[in-house]
Protein backbone atom coordinates (compact mmCIF):
# COMPACT_ATOMS: atom_id res chain seq x y z
CA UNK A 1 0.00 0.00 0.00
CA UNK A 2 2.70 2.24 0.84
CA UNK A 3 4.85 1.49 -2.35
CA UNK A 4 1.60 2.55 -3.92
CA UNK A 5 1.05 5.48 -2.71
CA UNK A 6 5.01 6.30 -3.28
CA UNK A 7 4.58 5.52 -6.65
CA UNK A 8 1.66 7.53 -7.12
CA UNK A 9 3.36 10.70 -5.55
CA UNK A 10 6.59 10.17 -7.49
CA UNK A 11 4.46 9.82 -10.70
CA UNK A 12 2.45 13.28 -9.24
CA UNK A 13 5.95 14.51 -8.73
CA UNK A 14 7.80 14.11 -11.66
CA UNK A 15 4.67 14.88 -14.39
CA UNK A 16 3.14 17.58 -13.07
CA UNK A 17 5.84 18.99 -11.04
CA UNK A 18 3.93 18.80 -7.58
CA UNK A 19 6.20 20.28 -5.58
CA UNK A 20 5.77 23.71 -7.71
CA UNK A 21 3.83 26.28 -4.97
CA UNK A 22 -0.09 25.54 -5.48
CA UNK A 23 -0.70 29.56 -6.19
CA UNK A 24 1.63 29.13 -9.07
CA UNK A 25 -0.12 26.24 -10.39
CA UNK A 26 -3.21 27.87 -9.86
CA UNK A 27 -2.32 30.99 -12.02
CA UNK A 28 -0.73 28.22 -14.76
CA UNK A 29 -4.65 27.40 -15.34
CA UNK A 30 -5.96 30.42 -15.34
CA UNK A 31 -3.80 31.54 -18.50
CA UNK A 32 -4.84 27.95 -20.01
CA UNK A 33 -8.00 28.84 -19.48
CA UNK A 34 -7.75 32.09 -20.74
CA UNK A 35 -6.00 30.77 -23.83
CA UNK A 36 -8.96 28.35 -24.69
CA UNK A 37 -11.57 31.11 -24.46
CA UNK A 38 -9.46 33.33 -26.63
CA UNK A 39 -9.46 30.26 -29.29
CA UNK A 40 -13.65 29.99 -29.22
CA UNK A 41 -13.73 33.09 -29.45
CA UNK A 42 -11.98 33.61 -32.05
CA UNK A 43 -14.13 30.92 -34.15
CA UNK A 44 -16.84 33.02 -32.76
CA UNK A 45 -15.00 36.33 -34.31
CA UNK A 46 -14.70 34.50 -37.70
CA UNK A 47 -18.55 33.56 -38.18
CA UNK A 48 -19.18 37.20 -37.44
CA UNK A 49 -16.28 38.82 -39.67
CA UNK A 50 -17.33 35.98 -42.25
CA UNK A 51 -21.75 37.30 -42.05
CA UNK A 52 -20.66 40.81 -41.39
CA UNK A 53 -18.86 41.18 -44.78
CA UNK A 54 -21.19 38.94 -47.06
CA UNK A 55 -24.52 41.12 -45.27
CA UNK A 56 -22.80 44.64 -45.80
CA UNK A 57 -21.28 43.69 -49.64
CA UNK A 58 -24.52 42.00 -50.76
CA UNK A 59 -27.58 43.28 -48.87
CA UNK A 60 -27.89 46.46 -51.14
CA UNK A 61 -28.25 43.93 -54.20
CA UNK A 62 -30.55 41.67 -52.44
CA UNK A 63 -33.56 43.08 -54.09
CA UNK A 64 -37.09 41.87 -55.86
CA UNK A 65 -35.15 41.91 -59.47
CA UNK A 66 -31.82 39.99 -57.80
CA UNK A 67 -34.42 37.20 -57.76
CA UNK A 68 -36.49 37.97 -60.92
CA UNK A 69 -33.58 38.49 -63.62
CA UNK A 70 -30.92 35.94 -65.16
CA UNK A 71 -27.52 36.22 -64.96
CA UNK A 72 -25.98 39.09 -66.88
CA UNK A 73 -22.57 40.40 -68.10
CA UNK A 74 -23.85 43.99 -66.33
CA UNK A 75 -23.06 43.22 -62.51
CA UNK A 76 -26.09 45.56 -61.21
CA UNK A 77 -28.69 43.49 -63.80
CA UNK A 78 -27.49 40.16 -62.88
CA UNK A 79 -29.50 38.27 -60.22
CA UNK A 80 -30.25 34.54 -59.87
CA UNK A 81 -33.72 33.16 -61.07
CA UNK A 82 -32.13 30.22 -63.35
CA UNK A 83 -29.80 29.09 -60.48
CA UNK A 84 -32.59 29.32 -58.03
CA UNK A 85 -35.00 27.43 -60.34
CA UNK A 86 -31.86 24.61 -61.01
CA UNK A 87 -31.16 24.49 -57.33
CA UNK A 88 -34.43 23.49 -56.89
CA UNK A 89 -34.89 21.01 -59.51
CA UNK A 90 -31.63 19.82 -59.13
CA UNK A 91 -31.99 19.13 -55.30
CA UNK A 92 -35.64 17.98 -55.30
CA UNK A 93 -34.48 15.20 -57.60
CA UNK A 94 -31.37 14.33 -55.57
CA UNK A 95 -33.75 13.61 -52.71
CA UNK A 96 -36.24 12.00 -54.60
CA UNK A 97 -33.15 9.22 -55.89
CA UNK A 98 -31.80 9.19 -52.85
CA UNK A 99 -34.30 9.26 -50.06
CA UNK A 100 -35.82 5.98 -50.93
CA UNK A 101 -32.45 4.03 -51.76
CA UNK A 102 -30.55 5.00 -48.42
CA UNK A 103 -33.92 4.33 -46.12
CA UNK A 104 -33.89 0.84 -48.04
CA UNK A 105 -30.24 0.03 -47.52
CA UNK A 106 -30.83 1.96 -43.88
CA UNK A 107 -33.53 -0.96 -43.17
CA UNK A 108 -32.14 -3.54 -45.39
CA UNK A 109 -28.50 -3.46 -43.40
CA UNK A 110 -30.61 -2.36 -39.73
CA UNK A 111 -33.82 -5.23 -39.66
CA UNK A 112 -32.37 -7.98 -42.87
CA UNK A 113 -29.33 -8.10 -42.79
CA UNK A 114 -27.83 -11.52 -41.99
CA UNK A 115 -24.04 -11.12 -39.63
CA UNK A 116 -21.77 -12.14 -42.68
CA UNK A 117 -18.86 -10.98 -44.44
CA UNK A 118 -21.02 -9.62 -47.36
CA UNK A 119 -23.01 -7.01 -44.83
CA UNK A 120 -19.69 -6.35 -42.93
CA UNK A 121 -17.99 -5.31 -46.29
CA UNK A 122 -21.24 -3.18 -47.09
CA UNK A 123 -20.66 -1.31 -43.78
CA UNK A 124 -17.04 -0.65 -44.06
CA UNK A 125 -17.93 0.31 -47.83
CA UNK A 126 -20.33 3.04 -46.98
CA UNK A 127 -17.92 4.39 -44.35
CA UNK A 128 -15.41 4.54 -46.73
CA UNK A 129 -17.66 6.41 -49.08
CA UNK A 130 -18.53 9.01 -46.90
CA UNK A 131 -15.07 10.03 -47.15
CA UNK A 132 -14.06 10.10 -50.82
CA UNK A 133 -13.82 13.82 -51.75
CA UNK A 134 -16.65 15.11 -53.54
CA UNK A 135 -14.65 15.68 -56.29
CA UNK A 136 -14.79 12.40 -57.20
CA UNK A 137 -17.85 12.21 -57.55
CA UNK A 138 -18.04 14.68 -60.11
CA UNK A 139 -15.61 12.48 -62.21
CA UNK A 140 -17.88 9.48 -61.75
CA UNK A 141 -20.88 11.34 -62.63
CA UNK A 142 -19.30 12.87 -66.09
CA UNK A 143 -17.79 9.16 -66.78
CA UNK A 144 -21.01 7.09 -65.69
CA UNK A 145 -24.38 9.33 -66.31
CA UNK A 146 -23.15 12.39 -68.53
CA UNK A 147 -20.95 10.09 -70.91
CA UNK A 148 -21.71 6.40 -70.64
CA UNK A 149 -25.69 6.43 -70.03
CA UNK A 150 -25.62 9.54 -72.40
CA UNK A 151 -27.51 11.94 -69.99
CA UNK A 152 -25.44 14.70 -71.06
CA UNK A 153 -25.09 17.75 -68.91
CA UNK A 154 -28.05 17.62 -67.71
CA UNK A 155 -30.30 18.14 -64.48
CA UNK A 156 -30.60 14.64 -64.07
CA UNK A 157 -26.98 13.56 -64.57
CA UNK A 158 -26.43 16.22 -61.86
CA UNK A 159 -29.34 14.90 -59.21
CA UNK A 160 -27.86 11.38 -60.14
CA UNK A 161 -24.22 12.37 -59.06
CA UNK A 162 -25.61 14.29 -55.82
CA UNK A 163 -27.80 11.36 -54.57
CA UNK A 164 -24.79 8.98 -54.64
CA UNK A 165 -22.68 11.88 -52.61
CA UNK A 166 -25.55 12.17 -50.13
CA UNK A 167 -26.44 8.77 -49.99
CA UNK A 168 -24.04 7.23 -47.48
CA UNK A 169 -25.00 10.71 -44.73
CA UNK A 170 -28.54 9.34 -45.33
CA UNK A 171 -28.27 5.68 -44.63
CA UNK A 172 -25.84 6.48 -41.69
CA UNK A 173 -28.31 8.44 -40.04
CA UNK A 174 -31.12 6.40 -41.14
CA UNK A 175 -29.88 3.47 -39.26
CA UNK A 176 -28.47 5.48 -35.89
CA UNK A 177 -32.60 6.53 -36.23
CA UNK A 178 -33.72 3.19 -36.99
CA UNK A 179 -31.60 1.65 -33.89
CA UNK A 180 -33.53 3.93 -31.33
CA UNK A 181 -36.65 2.18 -31.70
CA UNK A 182 -37.35 -0.24 -28.54
CA UNK A 183 -37.39 -3.79 -29.06
CA UNK A 184 -40.25 -4.32 -26.83
CA UNK A 185 -42.31 -2.56 -29.70
CA UNK A 186 -41.01 -4.53 -32.23
CA UNK A 187 -41.92 -8.03 -29.89
CA UNK A 188 -45.65 -6.63 -28.64
CA UNK A 189 -45.85 -6.07 -32.85
CA UNK A 190 -44.54 -9.60 -34.09
CA UNK A 191 -46.78 -10.96 -30.83
CA UNK A 192 -49.71 -9.14 -32.92
CA UNK A 193 -49.28 -11.63 -35.76
CA UNK A 194 -47.72 -8.96 -37.67
CA UNK A 195 -45.05 -9.73 -40.73
CA UNK A 196 -41.74 -7.89 -40.99
CA UNK A 197 -42.65 -5.66 -42.98
CA UNK A 198 -46.09 -4.92 -41.35
CA UNK A 199 -43.98 -4.16 -38.30
CA UNK A 200 -41.19 -2.15 -40.43
CA UNK A 201 -44.23 -0.16 -41.81
CA UNK A 202 -46.52 -0.08 -38.80
CA UNK A 203 -44.32 0.39 -36.02
CA UNK A 204 -40.31 0.59 -36.50
CA UNK A 205 -40.33 3.79 -39.47
CA UNK A 206 -43.29 5.72 -37.51
CA UNK A 207 -41.18 5.78 -34.51
CA UNK A 208 -37.52 6.14 -36.27
CA UNK A 209 -39.36 9.25 -38.97
CA UNK A 210 -37.63 12.27 -37.10
CA UNK A 211 -34.34 10.87 -37.08
CA UNK A 212 -34.52 9.65 -40.30
CA UNK A 213 -36.25 13.20 -41.54
CA UNK A 214 -33.48 15.17 -39.67
CA UNK A 215 -30.23 13.07 -41.01
CA UNK A 216 -32.16 13.54 -44.46
CA UNK A 217 -32.44 17.18 -44.15
CA UNK A 218 -28.82 17.53 -43.04
CA UNK A 219 -28.02 15.80 -46.21
CA UNK A 220 -30.08 17.54 -48.38
CA UNK A 221 -28.52 20.98 -47.23
CA UNK A 222 -24.82 19.36 -47.59
CA UNK A 223 -26.35 18.66 -51.47
CA UNK A 224 -28.12 22.36 -52.24
CA UNK A 225 -24.29 24.15 -51.04
CA UNK A 226 -22.32 21.47 -53.40
CA UNK A 227 -20.29 23.70 -56.10
CA UNK A 228 -17.18 20.79 -56.52
CA UNK A 229 -19.25 17.97 -58.02
CA UNK A 230 -21.48 19.88 -60.60
CA UNK A 231 -18.35 21.40 -62.05
CA UNK A 232 -17.22 18.43 -62.88
CA UNK A 233 -20.17 17.28 -64.24
CA UNK A 234 -20.65 20.73 -66.40
CA UNK A 235 -22.66 22.86 -64.71
CA UNK A 236 -23.24 25.82 -67.11
CA UNK A 237 -22.14 29.24 -65.95
CA UNK A 238 -24.65 31.31 -68.15
CA UNK A 239 -28.45 29.77 -68.69
CA UNK A 240 -30.69 32.45 -69.62
CA UNK A 241 -33.72 30.27 -69.35
CA UNK A 242 -35.81 28.58 -66.71
CA UNK A 243 -35.62 24.64 -67.31
CA UNK A 244 -38.25 22.49 -68.57
CA UNK A 245 -37.28 19.04 -68.08
CA UNK A 246 -34.85 17.07 -65.96
CA UNK A 247 -33.13 16.83 -69.61
CA UNK A 248 -31.96 20.70 -70.01
CA UNK A 249 -28.82 21.86 -68.91
CA UNK A 250 -28.03 23.47 -65.30
CA UNK A 251 -26.95 26.02 -63.09
CA UNK A 252 -27.24 25.90 -59.30
CA UNK A 253 -26.71 28.85 -56.78
CA UNK A 254 -23.28 27.66 -55.50
CA UNK A 255 -22.44 27.16 -59.06
CA UNK A 256 -23.72 30.73 -60.10
CA UNK A 257 -21.93 32.44 -56.52
CA UNK A 258 -18.32 30.53 -58.03
CA UNK A 259 -19.15 32.28 -61.26
CA UNK A 260 -19.63 35.16 -60.20
CA UNK A 261 -17.06 35.32 -57.33
CA UNK A 262 -13.93 34.32 -59.54
CA UNK A 263 -14.85 37.47 -61.90
CA UNK A 264 -11.95 40.23 -61.29
CA UNK A 265 -14.71 42.81 -61.16
CA UNK A 266 -15.48 44.19 -57.90
CA UNK A 267 -18.94 44.43 -58.52
CA UNK A 268 -19.35 40.92 -58.99
CA UNK A 269 -18.22 40.65 -55.96
CA UNK A 270 -21.29 42.30 -54.42
CA UNK A 271 -23.04 40.52 -56.74
CA UNK A 272 -21.72 36.91 -55.49
CA UNK A 273 -22.02 38.03 -51.75
CA UNK A 274 -25.89 38.48 -52.65
CA UNK A 275 -26.12 35.14 -53.82
CA UNK A 276 -24.03 33.98 -50.89
CA UNK A 277 -26.61 35.62 -48.31
CA UNK A 278 -29.95 34.22 -50.11
CA UNK A 279 -27.41 30.50 -49.84
CA UNK A 280 -26.97 31.36 -46.52
CA UNK A 281 -30.27 32.48 -45.65
CA UNK A 282 -31.58 28.78 -46.87
CA UNK A 283 -29.33 26.64 -45.37
CA UNK A 284 -29.81 27.80 -42.03
CA UNK A 285 -33.99 28.05 -42.11
CA UNK A 286 -33.44 24.43 -43.69
CA UNK A 287 -30.71 23.21 -41.15
CA UNK A 288 -32.90 25.11 -37.67
CA UNK A 289 -36.00 23.11 -38.96
CA UNK A 290 -33.55 20.09 -38.57
CA UNK A 291 -32.19 21.31 -34.99
CA UNK A 292 -35.63 21.93 -33.88
CA UNK A 293 -37.05 18.53 -35.27
CA UNK A 294 -33.99 16.77 -33.41
CA UNK A 295 -35.38 18.40 -30.04
CA UNK A 296 -38.08 17.29 -30.57
CA UNK A 297 -37.34 14.07 -31.15
CA UNK A 298 -34.95 13.84 -27.92
CA UNK A 299 -37.63 14.75 -25.97
CA UNK A 300 -39.89 12.16 -27.00
CA UNK A 301 -37.43 9.52 -26.17
CA UNK A 302 -36.69 10.99 -22.52
CA UNK A 303 -40.57 11.01 -21.61
CA UNK B 1 -49.47 -14.64 -50.93
CA UNK B 2 -48.10 -12.35 -48.00
CA UNK B 3 -45.14 -14.36 -47.67
CA UNK B 4 -44.22 -13.85 -51.68
CA UNK B 5 -44.64 -10.08 -51.05
CA UNK B 6 -41.99 -10.28 -48.01
CA UNK B 7 -39.42 -11.79 -49.95
CA UNK B 8 -39.94 -9.52 -52.91
CA UNK B 9 -39.32 -6.58 -50.32
CA UNK B 10 -36.31 -8.16 -48.44
CA UNK B 11 -34.63 -8.82 -52.08
CA UNK B 12 -35.68 -5.00 -52.98
CA UNK B 13 -34.15 -3.79 -49.55
CA UNK B 14 -31.16 -5.90 -50.39
CA UNK B 15 -30.64 -4.45 -53.80
CA UNK B 16 -30.97 -0.57 -52.03
CA UNK B 17 -28.13 -2.23 -49.71
CA UNK B 18 -26.07 -3.16 -52.65
CA UNK B 19 -25.82 0.26 -54.57
CA UNK B 20 -22.96 2.04 -52.08
CA UNK B 21 -21.13 -1.35 -53.25
CA UNK B 22 -22.07 -0.51 -57.00
CA UNK B 23 -21.17 3.05 -56.42
CA UNK B 24 -17.55 2.01 -54.97
CA UNK B 25 -17.09 -0.77 -57.70
CA UNK B 26 -18.07 2.15 -60.65
CA UNK B 27 -15.48 4.38 -58.92
CA UNK B 28 -12.49 1.88 -58.97
CA UNK B 29 -13.31 0.63 -62.26
CA UNK B 30 -13.97 4.07 -63.88
CA UNK B 31 -10.51 5.43 -62.29
CA UNK B 32 -8.21 2.28 -63.11
CA UNK B 33 -9.15 2.18 -66.36
CA UNK B 34 -8.55 5.96 -67.88
CA UNK B 35 -5.71 5.63 -65.74
CA UNK B 36 -4.06 3.02 -66.74
CA UNK B 37 -4.85 4.51 -70.83
CA UNK B 38 -3.03 7.74 -69.21
CA UNK B 39 -0.02 5.44 -68.02
CA UNK B 40 0.51 3.88 -71.57
CA UNK B 41 1.30 6.79 -72.32
CA UNK B 42 3.39 8.18 -69.66
CA UNK B 43 5.63 6.09 -67.29
CA UNK B 44 4.32 6.06 -64.07
CA UNK B 45 8.15 7.31 -62.69
CA UNK B 46 8.03 10.46 -64.63
CA UNK B 47 4.34 11.12 -63.09
CA UNK B 48 5.67 10.85 -59.82
CA UNK B 49 9.02 12.26 -59.96
CA UNK B 50 8.51 15.00 -62.89
CA UNK B 51 9.00 18.59 -61.58
CA UNK B 52 7.22 20.15 -64.18
CA UNK B 53 3.08 19.78 -64.74
CA UNK B 54 1.95 21.67 -67.69
CA UNK B 55 -0.75 19.29 -69.97
CA UNK B 56 -2.74 21.83 -71.06
CA UNK B 57 0.24 23.48 -72.87
CA UNK B 58 2.99 22.82 -75.24
CA UNK B 59 5.15 20.96 -74.58
CA UNK B 60 3.08 19.06 -72.13
CA UNK B 61 5.11 17.88 -69.08
CA UNK B 62 3.07 15.71 -66.65
CA UNK B 63 5.02 15.44 -63.65
CA UNK B 64 2.76 15.75 -60.66
CA UNK B 65 5.25 16.70 -58.09
CA UNK B 66 4.19 20.56 -58.35
CA UNK B 67 -0.25 19.33 -57.65
CA UNK B 68 1.39 17.32 -54.43
CA UNK B 69 3.55 20.13 -53.25
CA UNK B 70 0.31 22.89 -53.82
CA UNK B 71 -2.21 20.53 -52.02
CA UNK B 72 1.27 19.66 -49.46
CA UNK B 73 1.28 23.48 -48.55
CA UNK B 74 -2.71 23.54 -48.00
CA UNK B 75 -2.75 21.03 -45.87
CA UNK B 76 0.30 21.93 -43.65
CA UNK B 77 -0.80 25.23 -43.15
CA UNK B 78 -4.92 24.57 -42.42
CA UNK B 79 -3.44 22.27 -40.09
CA UNK B 80 -1.46 24.41 -38.12
CA UNK B 81 -4.87 26.56 -37.68
CA UNK B 82 -7.63 23.76 -37.52
CA UNK B 83 -5.51 21.29 -35.23
CA UNK B 84 -4.73 23.81 -32.11
CA UNK B 85 -7.95 25.83 -32.54
CA UNK B 86 -10.36 23.21 -32.54
CA UNK B 87 -8.44 20.72 -30.13
CA UNK B 88 -8.07 24.01 -27.75
CA UNK B 89 -12.43 24.74 -28.07
CA UNK B 90 -13.08 21.16 -27.24
CA UNK B 91 -11.02 20.94 -23.91
CA UNK B 92 -13.19 24.26 -23.65
CA UNK B 93 -16.37 22.61 -23.92
CA UNK B 94 -15.88 19.26 -22.95
CA UNK B 95 -14.04 20.22 -19.53
CA UNK B 96 -13.95 24.03 -18.89
CA UNK B 97 -17.60 25.56 -20.07
CA UNK B 98 -20.79 25.29 -18.42
CA UNK B 99 -23.73 23.61 -19.42
CA UNK B 100 -25.20 27.11 -20.64
CA UNK B 101 -22.36 28.13 -22.52
CA UNK B 102 -22.42 24.98 -24.24
CA UNK B 103 -25.64 24.89 -25.53
CA UNK B 104 -24.77 28.34 -27.36
CA UNK B 105 -21.58 27.54 -28.69
CA UNK B 106 -22.48 23.75 -30.02
CA UNK B 107 -25.17 25.17 -32.62
CA UNK B 108 -22.92 27.83 -33.77
CA UNK B 109 -20.36 24.72 -34.40
CA UNK B 110 -23.03 23.44 -36.47
CA UNK B 111 -23.48 26.61 -38.85
CA UNK B 112 -19.88 27.09 -39.06
CA UNK B 113 -19.72 23.18 -40.17
CA UNK B 114 -22.63 24.01 -42.47
CA UNK B 115 -21.05 26.52 -44.37
CA UNK B 116 -20.70 25.65 -47.98
CA UNK B 117 -16.85 25.82 -49.06
CA UNK B 118 -17.52 27.99 -51.79
CA UNK B 119 -18.31 30.57 -49.15
CA UNK B 120 -14.96 29.90 -47.44
CA UNK B 121 -13.61 30.57 -50.79
CA UNK B 122 -15.11 33.82 -51.47
CA UNK B 123 -14.03 34.58 -48.18
CA UNK B 124 -10.48 33.65 -48.62
CA UNK B 125 -10.55 35.85 -51.85
CA UNK B 126 -12.51 38.99 -50.24
CA UNK B 127 -11.40 38.92 -46.43
CA UNK B 128 -8.19 37.14 -45.88
CA UNK B 129 -6.01 37.56 -49.31
CA UNK B 130 -6.28 41.95 -48.98
CA UNK B 131 -5.45 41.66 -44.84
CA UNK B 132 -2.75 39.10 -46.25
CA UNK B 133 -1.27 41.59 -48.83
CA UNK B 134 -1.62 44.42 -46.32
CA UNK B 135 0.63 42.87 -43.71
CA UNK B 136 2.90 41.24 -46.35
CA UNK B 137 3.15 43.49 -49.78
CA UNK B 138 4.64 40.87 -51.48
CA UNK B 139 1.64 38.12 -51.74
CA UNK B 140 -0.04 37.06 -54.80
CA UNK B 141 -3.53 37.74 -55.16
CA UNK B 142 -4.38 34.18 -55.57
CA UNK B 143 -2.01 32.49 -52.82
CA UNK B 144 -1.51 29.50 -50.86
CA UNK B 145 -1.90 31.14 -47.56
CA UNK B 146 -5.25 32.71 -47.75
CA UNK B 147 -6.67 29.24 -49.14
CA UNK B 148 -5.25 27.23 -46.47
CA UNK B 149 -6.52 29.47 -43.59
CA UNK B 150 -9.80 29.54 -45.18
CA UNK B 151 -9.60 25.62 -45.12
CA UNK B 152 -8.25 26.01 -41.85
CA UNK B 153 -11.24 27.36 -40.79
CA UNK B 154 -14.04 24.98 -42.65
CA UNK B 155 -12.31 22.00 -40.61
CA UNK B 156 -11.80 23.72 -37.09
CA UNK B 157 -15.71 22.21 -36.54
CA UNK B 158 -14.65 18.61 -37.82
CA UNK B 159 -11.09 18.64 -35.72
CA UNK B 160 -13.63 20.06 -32.35
CA UNK B 161 -16.85 17.86 -32.69
CA UNK B 162 -14.68 14.70 -32.78
CA UNK B 163 -12.42 15.74 -29.81
CA UNK B 164 -14.72 16.87 -28.25
CA UNK B 165 -16.97 13.63 -28.14
CA UNK B 166 -13.81 11.45 -27.52
CA UNK B 167 -13.34 13.72 -24.31
CA UNK B 168 -16.85 13.46 -23.19
CA UNK B 169 -16.42 9.73 -23.50
CA UNK B 170 -13.38 9.84 -20.93
CA UNK B 171 -15.24 8.72 -17.79
CA UNK B 172 -16.06 10.85 -15.08
CA UNK B 173 -13.86 8.30 -12.08
CA UNK B 174 -10.67 9.13 -13.42
CA UNK B 175 -11.42 12.67 -13.65
CA UNK B 176 -12.31 13.04 -9.90
CA UNK B 177 -9.84 10.71 -8.98
CA UNK B 178 -7.14 13.20 -10.51
CA UNK B 179 -9.14 15.51 -8.63
CA UNK B 180 -8.67 14.21 -5.69
CA UNK B 181 -5.20 14.12 -5.74
CA UNK B 182 -5.37 17.67 -5.39
CA UNK B 183 -4.74 18.38 -9.10
CA UNK B 184 -5.93 21.77 -10.63
CA UNK B 185 -7.94 21.14 -13.87
CA UNK B 186 -5.16 22.35 -16.53
CA UNK B 187 -3.16 19.17 -14.59
CA UNK B 188 -6.47 16.92 -15.42
CA UNK B 189 -6.83 17.87 -18.67
CA UNK B 190 -2.94 16.63 -19.76
CA UNK B 191 -2.77 14.49 -17.01
CA UNK B 192 -6.03 12.19 -17.56
CA UNK B 193 -8.13 13.23 -20.21
CA UNK B 194 -5.82 14.05 -23.26
CA UNK B 195 -3.67 11.14 -22.57
CA UNK B 196 -7.39 8.83 -22.04
CA UNK B 197 -9.09 10.42 -25.39
CA UNK B 198 -5.92 10.54 -27.57
CA UNK B 199 -7.41 7.91 -30.37
CA UNK B 200 -10.22 10.07 -30.80
CA UNK B 201 -8.06 13.02 -30.92
CA UNK B 202 -5.63 11.67 -33.37
CA UNK B 203 -8.40 10.22 -35.56
CA UNK B 204 -10.22 13.71 -36.10
CA UNK B 205 -6.64 15.22 -36.96
CA UNK B 206 -6.29 12.56 -39.51
CA UNK B 207 -9.79 13.10 -41.03
CA UNK B 208 -9.39 16.75 -41.01
CA UNK B 209 -5.69 16.26 -42.79
CA UNK B 210 -7.99 14.27 -45.37
CA UNK B 211 -10.99 16.86 -45.67
CA UNK B 212 -7.91 19.50 -46.80
CA UNK B 213 -6.17 17.23 -49.53
CA UNK B 214 -9.98 16.59 -50.95
CA UNK B 215 -11.57 20.12 -50.74
CA UNK B 216 -11.93 21.78 -53.73
CA UNK B 217 -14.10 25.38 -53.90
CA UNK B 218 -11.73 27.09 -51.80
CA UNK B 219 -8.08 26.51 -53.51
CA UNK B 220 -10.53 26.87 -57.03
CA UNK B 221 -11.19 30.22 -56.45
CA UNK B 222 -8.35 31.55 -53.53
CA UNK B 223 -4.82 29.38 -54.44
CA UNK B 224 -4.51 30.29 -58.18
CA UNK B 225 -4.29 27.67 -61.13
CA UNK B 226 -0.11 27.58 -61.75
CA UNK B 227 1.42 24.06 -60.43
CA UNK B 228 4.40 24.96 -58.72
CA UNK B 229 7.19 22.95 -57.04
CA UNK B 230 7.16 25.85 -53.77
CA UNK B 231 7.24 25.61 -50.29
CA UNK B 232 6.32 29.23 -50.38
CA UNK B 233 2.95 29.98 -49.08
CA UNK B 234 2.49 33.47 -50.20
CA UNK B 235 3.06 32.09 -54.18
CA UNK B 236 0.08 31.45 -56.27
CA UNK B 237 0.01 27.55 -57.05
CA UNK B 238 -2.23 24.70 -57.75
CA UNK B 239 -3.31 21.60 -55.95
CA UNK B 240 -4.94 18.48 -57.55
CA UNK B 241 -8.77 19.51 -57.11
CA UNK B 242 -7.53 22.69 -58.65
CA UNK B 243 -6.78 21.36 -61.87
CA UNK B 244 -9.37 19.00 -61.90
CA UNK B 245 -11.67 22.05 -61.81
CA UNK B 246 -9.71 23.70 -64.35
CA UNK B 247 -10.23 20.92 -66.87
CA UNK B 248 -13.68 20.30 -66.00
CA UNK B 249 -14.57 23.97 -66.58
CA UNK B 250 -12.87 23.66 -70.31
CA UNK B 251 -14.50 20.91 -72.76
CA UNK B 252 -12.11 18.31 -72.81
CA UNK B 253 -12.93 15.52 -75.16
CA UNK B 254 -13.21 11.91 -73.86
CA UNK B 255 -10.29 9.54 -75.06
CA UNK B 256 -7.62 12.05 -75.23
CA UNK B 257 -4.50 12.78 -72.85
CA UNK B 258 -5.76 15.69 -71.28
CA UNK B 259 -8.81 13.83 -70.20
CA UNK B 260 -7.01 10.52 -69.04
CA UNK B 261 -5.21 13.05 -66.62
CA UNK B 262 -8.07 14.27 -65.20
CA UNK B 263 -8.64 10.64 -64.13
CA UNK B 264 -4.77 10.10 -63.51
CA UNK B 265 -4.70 13.13 -61.08
CA UNK B 266 -8.55 12.20 -59.34
CA UNK B 267 -7.50 8.47 -58.69
CA UNK B 268 -4.26 9.89 -56.41
CA UNK B 269 -6.68 12.19 -54.66
CA UNK B 270 -8.65 8.98 -53.86
CA UNK B 271 -5.93 6.56 -53.12
CA UNK B 272 -4.47 9.47 -50.56
CA UNK B 273 -7.57 10.56 -48.87
CA UNK B 274 -9.22 6.47 -48.59
CA UNK B 275 -5.51 6.15 -47.10
CA UNK B 276 -6.32 8.86 -44.65
CA UNK B 277 -9.90 7.34 -43.82
CA UNK B 278 -9.00 4.28 -43.13
CA UNK B 279 -5.93 5.18 -41.08
CA UNK B 280 -8.28 7.46 -39.31
CA UNK B 281 -10.40 4.78 -38.43
CA UNK B 282 -7.76 2.01 -37.39
CA UNK B 283 -5.98 4.85 -34.89
CA UNK B 284 -9.65 5.28 -33.36
CA UNK B 285 -10.11 1.11 -33.12
CA UNK B 286 -6.97 0.33 -32.54
CA UNK B 287 -5.20 3.60 -29.82
CA UNK B 288 -8.72 3.45 -28.00
CA UNK B 289 -8.25 2.63 -24.12
CA UNK B 290 -10.65 0.29 -22.34
CA UNK B 291 -12.53 1.35 -19.48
Amino acid sequence: MNAIKLKNKEFINEKFNYNMNLKKRKIMNKIFHSILLASISLIILILIALFSDVFKKGISHVNVDFFLNYTSRIASKSGIRASILGSLWVNILTLLIAFPLGLGSAIYLEEYAPKNKLTNIIQVNISNLAGVPSIVYGILGLSLFVRTFGFGRSILSASLTMALLILPIIIVSSREALKTVPKELKEASYALGATKWDTITGVIIPYAIPGILTGTILAVSRAIGEAAPLVVVGGAAGIWFSPKGIFDEFTTLPLQIYNWASKPQAEFQNVASAGILVLLIVLISINLVAILLRNKYQDRIKQ
Amino acid sequence: MKKLNEKVIKHILFGCGMVSIFITISILFILFKESALFFTHISPVDFFTGKQWTPLLKPQHFGILPLVSGTFLIVLFSSIISIPIGLLSAIYLSEYSNKKVRKIIKPILEILAGIPSIVYGFFALNIITPILKNLIPQTNIYNALSAAIAVGIMTIPMVLSLSEDSMQAVPKSLREGAYALGLTKLEVVFGVVIPASISGIISSFILAISRAIGETMIVALAAGSTPKLTLNPLESIQTMTGFIVQVSQGDIAKGTIESQTLYAVAMLLFIMTLIMNMLSRYVADKLREEY
